[in-house]
């Protein structure tokens, strides 16, 4: 899934001819497809993106900001049309975006009422889209959220390798190896890119945002629970066994609805608690 | 300060008296040749936002409160010695 999805943003091709791209790209080795073009595209070359302004040296309180852009001269993804808003528009439009493949996790925003990466999302068919930042985060400025409490809980997992026997003689500093079977048991977790597109869609998680882990946070520490190698793995699940830490988790399940690399925090959260005895 | 005649502060107040006690705080553990300069720039910040912001206006103070949290856990790290502050010229902006 998560290597489709990148596939699926590296086919887009940065050219002016994005408009074409976008009916192409379903099937983007037959020629006679682009002749559709024209018609289909004419009808709906304008859109409106409302997106969420707050501005930290001149605060009042936020709005939303109407911007239309022209869709055949995009490209056809969200942060396409975001960074043509801020390059032809409004260069003070602030929002943190990188790969622009799904890899990086940095653009994560609300689309259209959805968590999601702005890089991964293609840009909905409609009048008008709205982009706010992730719901329930303290905004920095636009669409930059403040996520240290985040990644604060991320650390406090400890997501390295933790060793209780010392390595064999002449294997010191060298890697451990690990089965394919138990290789095959980090399949769903690793994927992770810690983009909180799952924590910030968690109800549990709004309400108790400092106490709650969230999913990101618990699939991270069912990854190292999981690991074959790691050797504290009764200490990890102490250190997580906690009415707030782990059991905030109401396997409400919007976490894998939101996740953009089609992960399933809550069923690693499951595991976790099936863990716990 | 006597406590009876200590006016009585909201919880707003308190954070950001805490917040400015917790900077004065960690520029005791800096070299003192820095010390004067990090409190003067310290008090200048608390005192301008003093004037300049309503008290009314929780959403800024509150966000000013937060972007101090993480400059003061930037000062608390042992390998940050001084602080130094850029004056923007307001007049250049529209």
């Amino acid at each position: 899934m998560a290597t489709s999805l990148v596939r699926r943003a590296l086919s887009r091709v940065q050219s002016s001819s994005a408009a074409k791209l976008i009916l192409s790209r379903a099937h983007a080795s037959e020629p006679q497809n682009q002749q559709a073009k024209p018609t289909a595209q004419s009808t709906h070359s304008l859109k409106n993106f409302q997106i969420y302004r707050w501005n930290p040296d001149n605060p009042g309180k936020p709005e939303l900001q109407n911007y239309q852009i022209d869709l055949k001269e995009c490209g056809p993804m969200v942060l396409d049309a975001l960074i043509k808003i801020k390059n032809e528009i409004d260069p003070t439009l602030t929002f943190r975006r990188s790969c622009r493949e799904g890899i990086c996790g940095s653009c994560a925003m609300n689309i259209d009422g959805c968590n999601g990466l702005a890089c991964l999302t293609k840009i909905p068919s409609g009048d008008a889209t709205m982009i706010t930042p992730l719901p329930h985060m303290f905004v920095i400025k636009d669409l930059v959220v403040d996520m240290t409490n985040f990644y604060n809980q991320y650390k406090s997992i400890e997501p390295w390798l933790k060793r209780k026997s010392p390595a064999a003689a002449g294997w010191e500093g060298k890697e451990i190896y690990q089965s394919k079977k138990d290789r095959a048991k980090l399949d769903g977790m690793y994927e992770c890119i810690l983009c909180a597109c799952c924590s910030t869609s968690c109800p549990s998680y709004w309400w108790n945002p400092e106490s709650y882990l969230g999913p990101a946070a618990l699939l991270h520490a069912n990854r190292w629970i999981m690991d074959s190698r790691d050797e504290y793995t009764q200490e990890r699940l102490d250190a997580v066994n906690d009415e707030f830490k782990l059991y905030r988790c109401h396997t409400i399940l919007n976490c894998a609805r939101a996740c953009p690399k089609g992960l399933n925090p809550g069923k690693q959260i499951q595991n976790i608690k099936s863990l716990e005895s | 300060m006597v406590g009876s005649r200590a006016p009585k502060l909201s919880g707003i107040q308190k954070q950001v008296l805490s917040l400015y006690r917790g900077f004065l705080r960690t520029t005791r553990s800096k070299p003192p040749e820095n010390r004067a300069h990090i409190e003067s720039i310290i008090s200048g910040e608390f005192r301008k936002n003093s004037k300049l912001i309503d008290r009314k206006d929780f959403l800024h103070i509150e966000y000013l409160i937060r972007r101090g949290k993480k400059q003061l856990d930037q000062l608390k790290t042992v390998d940050s010695v001084t602080l130094s502050s850029s004056n923007v010229d307001d007049s250049t902006k529209p």
